[in-house]
Parts: C-alpha cells; sequence; structure tokens
C-alpha cells in the first residue's frame, strides 16, 4: 500500500458533487462499502459528506477524492489487496 | 470574560478563489481573539499565504496550518476543536464541512459565501449553525452575518 499520490489512478469523473460521486459508485460498482467522513485509504484521510460510498471491482477500489480548488473526483486505483481487507473488515457493506 | 476563554476554535479556508475569503477570516480571528478564544487556521497554501502576508506579526491570527495534517489530526483523535468555522464557496468546501462535523468533536458552523452560498446553504443538512452570505468582492455582507449568528452586533 502507498499514498494514492504515489500510485497509478485513474481518473473517472472529475468536477462532480460528493452526491454524484456516491450515486456512480452505487449504480456501477459491484460491491459497494459505505465509510465515515476521514475513512483512511490509501494514506488519505476522505473528505466528503457521509456516507461515502467505497467500490470494489475486482482488485481494483473506486472511491471519490476532493481537492479544495479543483472539487471532486472519481478515482479508480488497484490495491495489493490490503485496503480491500480492510474495507470488507472495518467499513459497513451496502446491499 | 466571555465564558469562551481558554478554547481554541479552527479557522479552515478553502481555495482563496473568493476575494471575501482571507479579511472575513482574518476579521473572525480577530474577534475570537478578543474572546479569549485561540484560532487555528488551517488552508490550502495559497490560503494560508494570503492570511500571513496580511498580518505578519499575527497580531490577529493564531497558528497556522496545513489542510491535510489538520484533517488527519482530527480523524486520529490527536486533535479536537471547541468550534470550527469551514469557509465554503463550493461543493468542496460543503465536503470539507461535513468531514468536519464528522471528526472535529466540537460545533461546526459553516462560513458561506460567493455567488452559489444560498445552494450551497440549502445543500449543508448535517447538524450546524450556517453563516450565510452572497458576498464575493465586498466583505462587509459577510462581516454582518458572523456578527449576527455569534452575537457580536450588539
Amino acid at each position: 500500500m502507498g499514498c494514492l499520490e504515489s500510485l497509478p489512478y485513474e481518473v473517472i469523473q472529475r468536477g462532480l458533487s460528493y452526491r454524484e460521486c456516491r450515486e456512480y459508485v452505487r449504480r456501477n460498482c459491484s460491491e459497494v462499502h459505505e465509510v465515515p467522513a476521514g475513512y483512511k485509504l490509501f494514506d488519505k484521510h476522505l473528505i466528503g459528506v457521509p456516507p461515502l460510498a467505497i467500490g470494489i471491482d475486482g482488485d481494483e477500489i473506486t472511491f471519490p477524492y476532493t481537492k479544495p480548488c479543483y472539487g471532486t473526483f472519481l478515482v479508480k486505483v488497484r490495491d495489493d489487496g490490503e485496503e480491500i481487507r480492510r474495507l470488507r473488515a472495518f467499513a459497513t457493506r451496502r446491499a | 470574560m466571555t465564558g469562551d476563554e481558554g478554547k481554541t476554535a479552527l479557522i479552515m479556508l478553502g481555495c482563496p478563489q473568493v476575494p471575501v475569503q482571507t479579511s472575513a477570516a482574518i476579521y473572525l480571528a480577530y474577534r475570537l481573539k478578543r474572546s479569549g478564544v485561540r484560532a487555528v487556521i488551517a488552508g490550502t497554501p495559497s490560503a494560508r499565504k494570503l492570511v500571513q502576508l496580511a498580518d505578519p506579526e499575527g497580531h490577529y491570527i493564531g497558528s497556522v496550518e496545513d489542510l491535510d495534517k489538520c484533517i488527519a489530526g482530527m480523524a486520529e483523535g490527536k486533535k479536537t476543536y471547541h468550534s470550527s468555522f469551514v469557509f465554503i464557496h463550493n461543493d468542496a468546501g460543503v465536503s470539507y464541512a461535513a468531514t468536519t462535523a464528522a471528526i472535529s468533536g466540537g460545533q461546526v458552523y459553516p462560513v458561506i459565501f460567493g455567488s452559489e452560498a444560498e445552494a450551497l446553504a440549502a445543500a449543508i443538512e448535517f447538524p450546524c449553525t450556517k453563516i450565510v452570505a452572497p458576498a464575493t468582492h465586498n466583505p462587509m455582507p459577510l462581516k454582518r452575518k458572523i456578527d449576527e449568528v455569534m452575537g457580536w452586533d450588539a
């Protein structure tokens, strides 16, 4: 596991609202978990209006990443397994 | 005595794209200091430089810190604030305010300004006390609203 900014990540969409990010993850990801604001993922504390929806598809994690000047990006990062294990252990799975 | 002596407040600044943010933040720090409250200002590098350059000897602003480190400190339970004033002029600001409400341990005052102020205020559903003024260049409507909500207009 490393910090998000040092990992290869794909920007799925940019300039989304926190609501649009949540809806995208719920609609498009096969496995959805909900975490509180401030949850640490790839060494970053997630910013957002709780609950934050995080998606898992295979070994990829989709989640919102907010920058103060640029708004919220929906990004996808390949995980070596550690973050997915932690999400499944500590986050609430959405049916 | 105001009853606030010894307390610490967080002033969280986002992108300084809208001119009123910097002067309103310094004014807020000044009023808090007068009430005996120590203000910590957290913000983006540009937002921090703007307040530091405007108050070079730190007469009004207290300590200044990086926004990500501030969030990390609260999320990891290392820092708590009696009150947090989160400056908002875009959707990202709403997200920061909601996060602060969830992790700061104190009361949150979203300070909402700019041309989208009313719509952004309507999007905030978590328990808080909103300070709202559609100010962009002239800081006085926002200053008046801060005074009104904080009871400093008497």
